[in-house]
């Protein structure tokens, strides 16, 4: 059973990041790049997948400049077997609907029979990309999965969405997309074997001509970045335990109205 | 019209609009006043009480489409989809938002690109350049702010719930319904079936005007109890940090932060919590933020509105008793 997983390569978020020159733009000088941690739940569960039915081939891919063939290594060290990487300069800021074209185009030539994405890429928060490639293939898709069972006749899978107030159980026919939520697993530390292992193993770089697409231009664009507006500084409240929260609910209900 | 702006609705699967609709419409108003358009509402369901139509008219709706189909129960993207793109199709609307919600967010992202246009989900502010909707959306875990705009319409986007005003009601306007025709492709997704999570009795954490929060201060599970008490004075919501998601201590549904829920409520209040960027991430747009923490260094006091250095052991329990008192008066 084959099984697709694109991955998106971001900032730790854990490393300050700063507006660039260009204010559309991130600074990326000195910035420490992961793989989305949604994604990771996405390769873990791909793993697991194959490793259950006890054949089957993980295939991950990533858009990006150069460097994100670290993200692509770091999944081959998980133990996906290979890794297509879509270096196409056109797509430098792709958004979501360009990315999801570009991944339903490698999906088409790839024909893996399940999908698994991350909810959202953790630097944009847009959560759209997964969704947008079940669209444009016509696949059903099932979003924030929690669990996810494969029938013993390979045709489908059982899934369970979280939604408000539950979860909501799904059986999909294969090919589908899903998109991992946490609490779907629990991702692997790759092991040193693994890590060796993961630099033999094949990155495969295509451009948009050999995805048959034209580096077309983006629906959403960035008009610019900006700091957040400094809240207003806050009060730290003195005094005992007692006095303090008297004057916090007092504080609360008369100047910020908030109760 | 075409220079509607359409509010999809978000319901409670029983009929009722949830409030998020009010947020929605009232934004979608105010931002239709600007170019000589109106708000309306678009319902798909499988069945609309009567009030709810009521109740989108009074926050702004000025015209409702009703898809009402028994197909469109439960949610699904793949039949949602095309119902509502072709309705857009016909009537062409400028815009078409929505609040975050599990559906909403799919609906919009896969509604995007079947209409082939751009989506900016979880916006918190829109305002207009030379004629184009702009909207502002968080970025890197909250810690910068991106302005976003379409190539062409309708602009889709999705709007944080608790973040927009609603307008003044329109008390008594009956609404005007149109009820299209609908057809409903056949779904390839089976339902199978819905687990109810076990309620609380407290307010869902995204939709809450108010939550309390715990963190790996509170020590363990049965700590918890603590702030459920406090939050059944003031009618909120208890979240936890991740660190207390993690140990086992809340199921993970109640994580706020980078890997949880995102929220925004009019008042946070922090209990045990560090504030590690990661949680803030979740937090960071609530109105009001309290912490309660006995590290005077902990990061969480720097984005505070108001703090309390101490043990939460003795705050959480006196502000229960405090609220109690006020709130009985
Ligand atoms: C990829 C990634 C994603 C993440 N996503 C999230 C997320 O979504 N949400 C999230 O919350 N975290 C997330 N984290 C984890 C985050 O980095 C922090 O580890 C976590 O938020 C810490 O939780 P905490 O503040 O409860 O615990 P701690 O950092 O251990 O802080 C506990 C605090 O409690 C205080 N305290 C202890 N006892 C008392 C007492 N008796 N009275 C008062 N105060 C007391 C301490 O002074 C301390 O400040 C993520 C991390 C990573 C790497």
């Amino acid at each position: 059973m084959k099984v697709l997983v694109p991955v998106k390569q971001v900032p730790d978020t854990a490393t300050q990041v700063k507006i660039g020159g260009d204010p559309r733009a991130i600074d990326t000088t000195g910035i420490t790049w992961i793989v989305s941690p949604y994604d990771e739940f996405a390769v873990e569960e791909a793993l697991r997948i194959k490793e259950k039915r006890g054949t089957g081939e993980v295939v991950v891919v990533s858009l990006g400049p150069e460097r994100v063939k670290e993200a692509l290594r770091s999944c081959l060290a998980m133990g996906a077997e290979r890794a297509v990487h879509v270096n196409e300069p056109a797509w430098e800021s792709a958004d979501t609907l360009t990315t999801a074209r570009a991944l339903a185009a490698v999906i088409k030539q790839e024909q893996p029979v399940i999908v698994l994405f991350g909810r959202q890429a953790i630097d944009d928060d847009m959560g759209a990309v997964g969704v947008q490639v079940a669209e444009l293939l016509g696949w059903p898709c099932a979003s924030w999965i929690m669990e996810a069972a494969i029938s013993g006749d390979g045709t489908s899978v059982r899934v369970g969405r979280q939604v408000e107030g539950g979860l909501e159980v799904f059986e999909l026919p294969l090919p589908c997309v899903l998109t991992a939520q946490k609490g779907l697993n629990e991702p692997r530390y790759p092991t040193l074997k693994g890590i060796m292992g993961a630099k033999k193993k094949e990155i495969k770089d295509v451009k948009a001509a050999d995805l048959g697409l034209a580096a077309d231009g983006a629906q959403l664009t960035v008009v610019t970045l900006e700091a957040l507006p400094p809240r207003p500084p806050g009060r730290i409240i003195p005094g005992e335990a007692g006095e303090a929260v008297k004057e916090l609910v007092r504080a609360l209900r008369e100047d910020a109205k908030a109760i | 019209m075409a220079n509607a702006f359409w509010c999809v609705v978000e319901d409670d699967r029983a009929g009722r609009p949830k409030k998020a609709n009010a947020e929605v419409l009232g934004e979608a108003a105010r931002l239709a006043a600007q170019t000589g358009g109106q708000a309306e509402a678009v319902w798909l369901t499988d069945k609309a009480e009567a009030d709810g139509l009521g109740h989108l008219a009074e926050w702004g709706a000025e015209r409702i489409w009703l898809l009402e189909a028994p197909g469109l129960a439960p949610y699904r993207g793949e039949v949602w989809t095309p119902v509502l793109a072709e309705l857009a199709g016909k009537e062409q609307p400028k815009a078409i938002l929505g609040a975050v919600t599990s559906r909403l967010r799919e609906l919009m992202a896969r509604l995007a690109a079947r209409l082939g246009v751009g989506l900016s989900a979880d916006s918190v502010a829109f305002d207009f350049r030379e004629g184009t909707l702009v909207a502002t959306r968080p970025v890197y875990a909250g810690k910068l702010l991106s302005k976003v705009s379409w190539a062409k319409a309708p602009w889709l986007a999705t709007l944080r719930p608790n973040v927009f005003k609603p307008r003044d009601l329109l008390a008594g306007r009956a609404p005007v319904v149109e009820r299209p025709a609908v057809t409903i492709p056949q779904p390839t997704m089976a339902f199978v079936e819905r687990r109810e999570e076990v309620s609380t009795g407290l307010p869902e954490l995204t939709e809450a005007e108010i939550v309390v929060s715990g963190g790996r201060g509170l020590k363990g599970p049965e700590n918890f109890v603590i702030l459920e008490e406090l939050a059944k004075v003031l009618g909120a919501a208890v979240g936890a940090s991740r660190a207390a998601v993690d140990a086992g201590w809340r199921p993970h549904r109640f994580q706020i932060g980078q890997t949880g829920r995102t929220i925004s409520p009019k008042l946070y209040m922090g209990f045990g919590i560090s504030g590690a960027i990661q949680h803030l991430a979740g937090m960071r747009t609530s109105k009001i933020i309290v912490a309660v923490n006995k590290d005077p260094e902990a990061p969480i006091f720097k984005i505070a509105d108001y703090g309390i250095v101490g043990d939460l052991f003795e705050i959480a329990p006196l502000l229960t008793q405090e609220f109690k008192r006020l709130l009985e008066k």
